[in-house]
């Protein structure tokens, strides 16, 4: 009834690919972004910034890079803790050792080392598939957990092995509220939707995608694997990196390489399948369930006022944490993405049966 | 010469108990082509079971045989696992059957999560001890021909005759037995062992079981070596290399592989580690793995992977 495209024609081809064609995606998108630009800020309390919306934002950062490489072209990455890490160190040591190194250009030079070592993990991919791949980047993985903690150069001879950055400011404005940090985040989080909506609807994009559905075949159109794969592993390491550099610089401010363990490297992976692999949109679907899953965990037994304690808290946290996993798997294994465009399907018709 | 000898010795050694973790990552990739990421908290979930079991049942039951109560506890914890297993199945497995293979790796990652938490709840997570009677006193072998001789740990070598015994035994089950005939016919092919009447859920059942009574070997060996706790579970991370050096489908990839990687892993550290800062153990592995990868991408022992379009 409100949601359909009758009556909206294209009379020309660029009107016809544009990102959103239908009217009412973009004026819902538009006031989304806009509504999280500008009442937001004053809606949210502090908490709600730091724990939440913040974490939010750069998380679903890394998962759309993390869903370039993986949902679109196919090559599963356990090593995305790695280059996270890689753009938070790179983009700390660029910011201390250059003075008046610019924030902005910092993390992006960050998210270039990011880039530099994930083609360069990316290569044994021409040879390596599958899950083989899956677990060899685990090398990378570890050997960066192992060269930060390790090499004392890249934390800056930092005695106690974890670092930090202060005074952040771009263009003189200073990053320091919750509701400042939580802007920046939103900013670049915005740029970089629109930039890899724009790629994986484009050559590339195809390119990438008709590798994922098989690599032999797409080699006999005329795809150079090599291109498409090292491009992929390109893109996806320069998002992942330059959202690891905002997760240690604006979410953390001082870390250690603790915070992109492994672990990191799981959860984002759960965010791409759960939102939905080879989708933008799944990429937000998915950070927002697994962020928001352990804080309402955690926050369900004192709401309703059982008392538990916090050793079988943190255990059941992990129970109900693995068994819905399990059941969302189950239930829609191509994740939320695919709901959401049943759901709209849906609307479509509504309220005809047909 | 006697160092390095000793070296040697010391990574075989760990490398026959890398073995039968990534032994169970192995049987259950073969029989089902699920990547189970959930090994590791099986190992845990296993040996805490054993663990707590030993020490209840003497108090339930009554009786003070310390030996009784380890093979009571061992039973127990087996009977655990195959309800394990059947569980999974039922609930999980079942319900996924052709899913694409990371969807079901993330599944096993869930299965995981859901072991890790509810086998803390259930036997608790302080560190627990399992008492096999294994030796701790070192010995001195080869004194006779070189000066000092070398030395080996007796528990290691104990752990690793129980080691080469389970892979024996299990080789023998699926060489020998109906149903490791049949295990193997499913891991070949899963429709046509069912055109030919092999039950597929049981079989998976009995996969997981398998897997399950490798993980609680496992458990108990490195249980009493190490205590039972929680950083028991990331021993599967340490069996991931070893698993896709050797080849995700070969058992004899999978033991030879542990040994290589178990080799690898303790000479570099002793000889290169100093080099470059120490702590290279974990990804050594990784990168020795990732190199046998770029020359075989199947791994030493995996079957060739032929692309067709």
């Amino acid at each position: 009834m409100i949601y359909r495209e009758n009556g909206q024609f294209k009379t020309s081809y660029r009107a016809d690919q544009q990102i959103f064609p239908i009217l009412q995606d973009k004026l819902v998108i538009l006031a989304l972004v806009a509504f999280a630009f500008l009442a937001v800020p004053f809606l949210a309390s502090e908490y709600s910034f730091r724990a939440i919306l913040t974490p939010f934002l750069i998380l679903s950062l890394a998962a759309l890079g993390l869903n370039v490489l993986v949902g679109y072209c196919g090559q599963i990455s356990l090593g995305t803790g790695a280059f996270m890490a890689i753009g938070a160190y790179g983009a700390y040591n660029f910011f201390v050792r250059v003075p008046g190194m610019p924030l902005i250009a910092a993390l992006l030079l960050g998210g270039g080392c990011a880039t530099v070592v994930g083609v360069l993990f990316g290569i044994p991919s021409l040879r390596i598939k599958g899950l083989y791949l899956a677990v060899a980047t685990l090398a990378a993985q570890f050997f960066t957990d192992w060269a930060f903690l390790r090499i004392k150069w890249f934390t800056n001879d930092s005695s106690s092995g974890s670092v930090s950055v202060a005074g952040l400011n771009v263009l003189g404005m200073p990053i320091e509220t919750p509701v400042q940090k939580y802007l920046f985040c939103l900013a670049f989080v915005c740029i970089f939707a629109l930039l890899a909506k724009n790629l994986v609807r484009g050559n590339i994009g195809r390119e990438w995608m008709a590798i994922r559905d098989m690599d032999v075949a797409a080699a006999v159109i005329g795809i150079r694997p090599v291109y498409a794969k090292l491009t992929a592993f390109a893109v996806s390491s320069f998002i992942v990196g330059v959202a690891g550099g905002l997760w240690a610089f604006v979410h953390l401010g001082s870390w250690e390489p603790a915070a992109f363990s492994v672990d990191r490297s799981f959860q984002l992976l759960f965010m791409v399948i759960i939102g939905g692999l080879g989708s933008i949109a799944g990429s937000f679907f998915g950070a927002a369930f697994i962020v928001l899953l352990p804080i309402l965990l955690d926050a369900l037994p004192a709401y309703f006022g059982i008392p538990i304690d916090t050793a079988l808290a943190s255990h059941l946290t992990f129970m109900i944490f693995g068994a819905l996993i399990v059941f969302f798997l189950i239930v829609e294994p191509h994740g939320i993405a695919r709901l959401w465009a049943t759901g709209r399907e849906k609307l479509r018709l509504w309220p005809f049966p047909h | 010469m006697g160092f390095f000898l000793e070296t040697l010795f010391g990574g075989l050694m760990a490398g026959m108990l890398y073995s039968l973790i990534a032994l169970g990552f192995v049987l259950i990739y073969k029989a089902s082509g699920v990547f189970n990421f959930a090994q590791g908290a099986m190992v845990l979930f296993a040996a805490l079971a054993m663990a707590r079991f030993a020490e209840w049942f003497p108090k339930w039951f009554g009786f003070d045989n310390h030996w009784l109560a380890i093979g009571l506890a061992f039973a127990g914890a087996m009977l655990v696992m195959i309800a394990v297993a059947y569980i999974i199945e039922r609930l999980v497995l079942s319900k996924l059957v052709n899913q694409e293979g990371i969807t079901l790796l993330m599944a096993t990652l869930g299965i995981s999560y859901f072991m890790e938490g509810f086998g803390q709840t259930l036997f608790g997570s302080d560190i627990y001890k399992i008492d096999i009677g294994m030796p701790k006193d070192p010995i001195f072998v080869f004194d006779k021909v070189f000066e000092g001789g070398v030395l080996i740990n007796k528990e290691d070598l104990y752990a690793a005759l129980i080691a080469a015994a389970l892979v024996v035994v299990l080789s023998i089950f699926f060489q020998k037995t109906a149903t490791g005939r049949a295990l193997r016919a499913v891991a070949d092919d899963h429709q046509a062992a069912q055109s030919i009447g092999i039950p597929l859920n049981r079989i998976w059942v009995i996969v997981w079981s398998v897997a399950g009574f490798a993980a609680l070997v496992a458990g108990m060996i490195w249980g009493s070596k190490l205590g039972v706790q929680f950083s028991l579970a990331q021993v599967a991370l340490k069996a991931l290399p070893v698993v896709i050096l050797g080849g995700l489908t070969s058992v004899p990839g999978a033991i030879i592989g542990g040994l290589i990687i178990g080799v690898g892993e303790k000479l570099s550290e002793v000889y290169i580690g100093p080099m470059l800062g120490g702590g290279i153990e974990i990804w050594f592995a990784y990168v020795l793995a990732l190199l046998v990868l770029l020359v075989r991408p199947q791994g030493l022992f995996g079957e060739k992977i032929i692309d067709r379009v």
